[in-house]
């Protein structure tokens, strides 16, 4: 069956008829899960980076100083994963506290 | 100089007109105008996606440059208890509303990137807290990066003991 057909509605006048999809999608796509990483700066005091962790993402103070450990002596830290609109919003919220933070796709 | 909790409020008292100066200099401190890598470190990239950053660019950037500005307005505030001639500073004080502890410690921080950002301090610098006195403009600055970062120690401590 063609695609596109066209139908006379009247003399000298022709318009295209809707066109109907016949692809079915043969698989589920999965949101592909986002990281939101912090990246090491030598001006945020580490008190102050322990501190917007627990605000942002409401972590015990623990494991708020261990991630900023991990950002001191490592570089970075992935402080969280999920899905990119939530992503955003905690980069959004890291930024506000002028910390160095990405969104990065797992790949 | 003297800090101290005085209940809902953070008293620095005895303020010498040198330290008060630094202090009203906060405001001031924090504008990265003509000065491209402290405006990038301001607004860093948030991927390295170029779609994201450009919708960043137009949504999220704005939203960021209010909440900056209306801290560093909370601040100039503060600091116009400070307003007066040299010897009216003389051991003067200033009471910081503790409501105001988070657009202090925002606006501490805009000025400390900032001025790392337009002096281009190493991590040595920084991290060098025995530094010989004040002989240039660039010892002062980083004098200014270490008291403002003191500050943000403080006010941090007392938020958590609050």
């Amino acid at each position: 069956m063609s695609a596109v057909s066209a139908v006379q509605l009247e003399k000298g006048s022709t318009v295209e008829a809707p066109v109907r999809e016949t692809d079915t999608r043969d698989q589920e796509e999965l949101d592909v899960p986002w990281q939101v990483v912090v990246h090491n700066d030598p001006v945020n005091l580490m008190t102050y980076v322990t501190m917007v962790f627990q605000r942002v993402f409401g972590y015990p103070r623990e494991k708020a100083e261990r991630h900023m450990l991990e950002v001191h002596h490592k570089g970075r830290s992935i402080l969280w994963c999920g899905v990119r609109e939530r992503a955003e919003f905690y980069v959004q919220q890291l930024h506000g506290y002028l910390l160095l933070a990405t969104l990065e796709k797992i790949v | 100089m003297e800090i101290c909790r005085k209940g809902e409020a953070l008293q620095i008292s005895d303020l010498d007109p040198f330290l008060a100066e630094l202090l009203r200099q906060i405001p001031a401190s924090t504008n990265s105008e003509g000065a491209p890598g402290a405006e990038a470190r301001l607004f860093s990239r948030p991927s390295a996606e170029k779609e994201i950053c450009v919708e960043w660019k137009s949504y999220v950037e704005p939203e960021l440059r209010r909440l900056f500005r209306s801290s560093t307005e909370t601040v100039a505030e503060d600091l116009a208890q400070l307003n007066g001639n040299e010897k009216s500073l003389r051991n003067r004080s200033l009471t910081i509303p503790f409501e105001h502890a988070d657009a202090w410690l925002n606006a501490l921080n805009q000025a400390r990137l900032v001025i790392v950002e337009k002096y281009k301090f190493s991590d040595e610098e920084l991290n060098d807290h025995d530094r010989s006195p004040i002989g240039s403009r660039r010892d002062l600055s980083l004098f200014q990066v270490n008291f403002y970062g003191f500050l943000q120690e403080f006010i941090l401590r007392e938020m958590q003991c609050s």
